[in-house]
């Protein structure tokens, strides 16, 4: 168990190694300098070369990457050329954000997709399991991106029922010790805060969980269908047991492995999409700081974001592998 | 009679698929099984024993329709029962010792979980009554260690574990019928004979009335004092085993005895259903399907 | 080789077949209108879409109090009619969707010929790329990519096929191998045909179905890139009416003027389910043993 888990963590890290050195390479051949981006118009050549030699962009690509992973292990990640701060305080400050964002898409993915899975094999063969196959086909079309504009259209302006943007009312007052608010105000029982946050929570998680909510549900109902012609299940029925019963307490802990793989396989994605929800709504995290990173061509602010992002995959990828091993017992002892 | 538990009566079932119904199933199967007796339903595979089981439980595939004929458990008919009413018999009137132990057992669950939720679910009773409960009855069947046992998961016992600990379940409500279907097939050779002196253990300590579907006309010598022999869907040979074994009055059965084997016979001694028999069934089944399209 | 006549006889038989299927009727006639639109552009938008008319900005669509005749769709923060807008936005979409979808389709399929075929260190190569490739969050990748590359119809299009390429490159690889193994392609060495003219003319005919129902959905796929990089700004220049510029401009007067922002969405809605009922509509008529 792990060795599994440590073969995992080793390939997962090997891969997005692989990734880092890609963009880091990608970034620096492609034409286009970020010194250029920074300096005021009318500098002289020799402030342009020290400013290049301050950021080390005078040197060759492999030297540039050899300087900044000897720098990176130390936990020195440079300083952001655009808002010259230290990146990873930057990171940091912005980081519970977008991992509260993330987490509450993924439990409401996993709860919409398992309900919608559920009610679709309750009601196996007959008219509302269409209507549920249809409806998650569109859902399974349309992007996080086309939901998060939808919801704000339809719950922010036209039918007003929640603000459509930032992360928490700037005029509530209430001093945070983390950067982790909801976690926070949960702890320490602000309800009026802890509302404040749900209200403009809600929208860009579900638009960002929704996608992965109908993935889950399309996988999870055809492992359940398979599952309910296990003997086991013939068993619960033939014990007297009822079919919401037997679904949820005989077939779904088995079939819920293959859903949970392509939920640990889609993070990525919903990860992913955080950069362009907390855009559009306006969400102070590590996905909107990326867009402004990638736009005014911030190489150290760039380059901490990937690692951010890497850390964050490889961590999930190994709590799948543990979900793996709760829900499997033969794995447990393997 | 108020000494049975189940009467099946002219039961007809047939495969269906969309509108048109298919080749009989079942064709007029009558059978009674009397309280604390055990029965078996003896027949070759795919002749329909475990389609009456499944008949039994309600549990047959959606393609099998029940065309004609009762099922009276416990003075209740089974056929056309609504589900909700059928759930409140399943698992403490009846209950079913399954065909294959390794499948039959959820992978996912542990023991004592699978054996207390059936007494919670019926009977009502507290987590820690049914664990006692269970306790006992693992007992029961000469599981040593039982209270490590209901902590284990499925996979981590073997087969003739699992198949004592389905029995112990289908015991676990006082039912007054089981419907043990195939339950030493999937077994080791070594394992069938203790798993089956233990089923005789059990019944005579209880008293429950077991229907024994089998393909073994041996182990129904042994285990039953009546017995059903069915093929191609129909009833050929019903009564005493004492009778039948010394007397078979059908050629079907005669033949299923030659092809048992014995061992104080050579194996060589065996000899298959001889096919002029087997024809006659089938064109008497045919003569069946043909009556039944006349009156539809 | 089937015979002429019978090859028609077949292609007779498909067409029934496609136009039997509800979402190839309907995915296609989405397809029909949104090309239709894109060719026709300035005939059945009379109105010039780079207009500006400050007197007239924000006007709503012709049915809400306040809206100007002629403006259908009302007006946005410019002044520029919407309906023109959205009319001509559909030319840049279209254009993406077929060019993009077919460079990636071709990029993908050759690099999944190649590793299902050949196999060995081209397969591991290949797969290894493809893994990290996936491994990225392919929207972060396209923003990286585009903001690299500058700005412009080209930067899109060609960052959809670095990113895409892996879809279409798994899941040929996938099938080749799996073609690989049938008989056809063992009577084709026997009777001495070279290894490229195999792979191009015996097993590429059997794969395109699959191609051409990937490529449907990539299509789709497209238009949606398209409106993501227009909606962060790295897409055309607000001259050139987009759908995604569109939206992002809506965006910001939300509260004013909803109609800026709906319509242009609802085209990339309609556009995006019109393509991926048309390709699973596809996926069921070309093929019945087609796996995901």
């Amino acid at each position: 168990m792990g060795a599994f888990l440590l073969r995992r963590a080793v390939e997962a890290a090997l891969t997005l190694i692989g990734v880092a050195i890609v963009v880091f390479v990608l970034v620096r051949v492609v034409p286009g300098d970020p010194i250029a981006m920074m300096i005021s118009p009318g500098a002289s050549e020799a402030d342009i070369q020290a400013l290049r030699a301050l950021y080390g962009l005078d040197k060759s690509i492999l030297a540039q990457f050899f300087i900044w992973a000897g720098h990176a292990v130390t936990g020195d990640f440079g300083t952001s050329i655009s808002l010259r701060q230290n990146v990873v305080s930057l990171i940091l400050s912005r980081l519970p954000a977008t991992l509260e964002l993330a987490a509450a898409a993924t439990a409401l993915a996993v709860a919409l997709g398992v309900v919608f899975a559920v009610l679709g094999i309750m009601w196996s063969r007959r008219f509302p399991e269409k209507i549920i196959d249809g409806f998650n086909g569109v859902v399974l079309a349309i992007p996080d991106f086309i939901w998060a504009l939808a919801f704000i259209l339809l719950f922010g302006v036209l039918f007003p029922l929640a603000p459509i943007s930032g992360r928490i009312d700037p005029r509530i007052e209430f001093e945070f010790v983390t950067n982790f608010y909801f976690v926070e105000a949960l702890l320490r029982g602000e309800i009026a805060v802890l509302a404040d946050l749900f209200a403009h929570g809600w929208m860009p998680a579900l638009a960002l969980g929704l996608p992965l909510a109908a993935i889950i549900t399309r996988v999870l109902k055809g492992s359940l269908d398979q599952a309910m012609v296990e003997d086991y299940v013939t068993m619960a029925r033939v014990k007297g047991f009822g079919r919401l019963r037997i679904v949820v307490g005989e077939a779904l802990q088995n079939a819920a492995i293959p859903a949970l793989t392509i939920t640990g396989v889609q993070f990525t994605f919903l990860v992913g999409g955080t950069v362009l929800i907390e855009k559009i709504f306006s969400y102070p995290g590590i996905g909107n700081l990326a867009i402004d990173a990638v736009i005014n061509r911030d190489l150290p602010l760039i380059q901490g974001l990937i690692v951010t992002f890497a850390v964050i995959f490889i961590f999930v990828n190994l709590s799948v592998d543990m979900m793996y091993a709760l829900l499997n017992p033969r794995l447990r002892h393997g | 009679m108020s000494n049975t538990v189940l009467t099946i009566a002219n039961l007809h079932a047939e495969l269906r698929a969309g509108r048109k119904t298919g080749p009989g199933i079942l064709r007029n199967v009558s059978l009674t099984v009397h309280q604390g007796e055990m029965h078996g339903l003896v027949g070759e595979s795919g002749a329909g024993k475990s389609m009456i089981a499944r008949a039994i439980l309600g549990i047959l595939p959606r393609s099998i329709l029940i065309s004609d004929g009762s099922i009276d458990c416990l003075g209740r008919q089974m056929v056309g029962l609504a589900d909700s009413d059928r759930r409140k018999i399943l698992g403490r009137d009846i209950s079913l010792i399954p065909q294959d132990p390794l499948t039959a057992l959820n992978p996912a669950r542990r023991i004592g979980a699978q054996m207390t939720d059936v007494m919670r679910l019926h009977l009502g009773w507290s987590r820690a009554r049914a664990h006692d409960a269970a306790l006992a009855l693992l007992n029961e069947v000469h599981i040593r260690d039982a209270e490590a046992v209901l902590r284990r998961y499925p996979h981590e016992l073997s087969g003739g574990m699992r198949q004592r600990v389905l029995i112990a379940t289908a015991f676990a409500c006082e039912p007054k019928l089981i419907i043990a279907d195939e339950p030493t097939t999937a077994l080791d050779v070594t394992v069938q004979k203790q798993i089956l002196r233990l089923l005789r253990e059990m019944q005579n300590r209880h008293g429950t009335a077991i229907l024994l579907v089998t393909h073994d006309l041996g182990v129904v010598a042994k285990m039953c004092r009546s017995l059903s022999v069915i093929h191609s869907g129909m009833i050929v040979e019903q009564g005493e085993v004492s009778d039948i074994v010394t007397r078979p009055e059908h050629a079907f059965t005669r033949a299923l005895f030659a092809a048992t084997p014995r061992y104080d016979r050579p194996a060589d001694a065996l000899s298959p259903v001889p096919g002029e028999v087997v024809r006659e069934l089938e064109e008497k089944a045919a003569t069946f399907d043909r009556a039944r399209a006349g009156l539809s | 080789m089937a015979e002429p006549a019978q090859q028609h006889r077949l292609s007779a038989g498909l067409a029934r077949r496609l136009m039997g299927d509800w979402r190839v009727v309907v995915g296609g006639s989405i397809f029909a209108v949104l090309a239709i639109l894109a060719i026709g552009a300035s005939l059945i938008a009379a109105i010039d879409p780079l207009e500006q008319d400050l007197l007239l900005e924000l006007l709503p669509p012709a049915w809400v109090d306040g809206a100007e005749p002629g403006m259908l769709l009302g007006t946005d923060s410019l002044g520029r009619d919407v309906f023109s807008r959205l009319v001509h936005g559909s030319r840049i979409a279209l254009a993406v969707a077929v060019v993009a979808g077919v460079l990636t389709a071709t990029l993908g399929t050759v690099l999944g010929l190649v590793a299902g075929y050949f196999g060995g260190l081209a397969d591991s190569v290949i797969s290894r790329l493809v893994d990290i490739w996936t491994s990225f969050p392919p929207v972060l990748l396209a923003i990286i990519l585009v903001a690299l590359l500058g700005t412009g119809l080209h930067s899109v299009i060609i960052a959809i096929v670095v990113i895409d390429w892996t879809r279409f490159c798994r899941v040929v690889r996938a099938e080749v191998m799996q073609q690989r193994r049938m008989d056809y392609v063992d009577s084709a060495v026997t009777i001495g045909l070279g290894r490229i003219a195999i792979l191009f003319r015996e097993i590429l005919p059997n794969i395109l179905p699959l191609v051409i129902v990937l490529l449907t959905l990539e299509m789709g796929i497209a238009v949606i890139v398209e409106a993501i990089l227009s909606f962060v700004g790295l897409s055309l220049s607000s001259d050139t009416p987009t759908w995604g510029g569109m939206i992002a401009e809506g965006r910001q007067v939300i509260h004013q003027a909803w109609w800026v922002m709906s319509f242009p969405l609802l085209m990339v809605v309609v556009t995006v389910l019109g393509f991926n009922l048309l390709g699973d509509g596809l996926r069921a008529t070309l093929d019945p043993t087609l796996r995901r």
